[in-house]
């Protein structure tokens, strides 16, 4: 196989990473939202923590990210 | 300069985003070295100071009176913002280290809100910038950490409560989750800026590609990728500084 080829088909492996992140942040979103209808009181108190579940689940997708990108740019 | 003629050539071609990587390149301003080292004013430097400016500007303009401004209001929000937050996380323990956590929160926001002005630099999307921010804070959080607690910090490598003979492969674990902090710190902001100034040149190169009949789309979802990209960029910066809290909280009242 060409060098070129198996660079982009690993950037695109790499890439798949992100459903993962995709996943994590559906969670976090969803249970926060059923956990607030439940106890809409204590809703807004979670928010910030809610904010931070996301840019770290977020993060670990971003991760792959560059590595895909380190594939195509870097080598 | 080279770099710039290359960059000109590319948009004379009609292609704006042919090389979406090409917004990060550092360019020289003003080169200069010192023995083997290369210390030019580029672009990312000139930036920096635009930065540094901009925060300088925001919170020394504007008055301090005692009914407040607009502007005054907006300057004590981002204060009691901050504030609050480490007053959560941290408690009263933590008063000391205000002026650090609102340094870097600003710096970063700043930094960050005005790489999405078109054809600015943003400073946060270059590793070697973030990672110095982070390795600044991983060295504050461990050095507070020895001087209130001198050893006995090391016992922050140990977890409490589990059976003796787990902690042959705990304690590399907690080791290793503790000196990639930086590391997960520094590439969370890098990697978040990148990609999405990355994806909006992509965006804009399919509103170039589909020309004016088919163009239409893909500059909505421009419209909306903006949006989440001024979201995203306040985020960053608040969850840097968050994070930056919790390992001071670590280092001043240890949990394990």
């Amino acid at each position: 196989m060409e060098a070129e080829a198996a660079k982009l088909i690993g950037a695109g492996l790499a890439a798949i990473a992100l459903g993962g992140a995709g996943i994590g942040i559906g969670h976090i979103f969803g249970n926060y939202l059923s956990g607030a209808l439940r106890n809409p009181a204590a809703a807004q108190s979670q928010f910030p923590n809610l904010l931070l579940g996301f840019a770290l689940a977020e993060a670990t997708g971003l991760f792959a990210l560059v590595v895909a990108l380190i594939i195509l740019f870097v080598f | 300069m080279k770099g710039e003629a290359a960059h000109g050539a590319a948009e004379a071609a009609g292609g704006l985003a042919l090389d979406p990587m090409h917004q990060f390149q550092i360019q020289r301003i003003i080169p200069f070295k010192l023995g083997g080292l290369d210390l030019s004013f580029t672009n990312s430097t000139l930036w920096m100071f635009i930065v540094v400016g901009v925060c300088a500007a925001f919170l020394l303009l504007g008055g301090s009176r005692l009914v407040p401004s607009r502007w005054q209001s907006v300057k004590e929000m981002t204060y009691e913002f901050v504030a609050g937050m480490m007053r959560d996380i941290l408690g009263d323990s933590g008063r000391a280290f205000f002026p650090f956590v609102f340094t870097l929160f600003m710096f970063i926001l700043v930094a960050n809100m005005l790489g999405m002005v078109p054809y600015s630099f943003t400073v946060t999307s270059h590793i070697i910038v973030t990672f110095t921010l982070a390795l600044v804070v991983f060295i504050l959080a461990t050095a507070v950490g020895f001087v209130k607690h001198g050893a006995g910090y090391l016992k922050m490598f140990v977890p409490s409560g589990v059976p003796a003979y787990m902690l042959p492969i705990l304690i590399p674990i907690e080791v290793i989750s503790y000196f990639t902090r930086p590391i997960s710190l520094s590439v969370r902001l890098f990697a978040n800026m990148m990609a999405g100034h990355t994806m909006l040149k992509v965006f804009a190169g399919f509103v170039v590609a589909l020309g004016i009949l088919g163009g239409w789309a893909p500059l909505a979802m421009m419209v909306a990728l903006t949006g989440l990209e001024i979201l995203v960029a306040f985020l960053q910066a608040y969850v840097f500084a968050v994070l930056t809290v919790i390992y001071l909280n670590d280092a001043i009242n240890m949990h394990h």
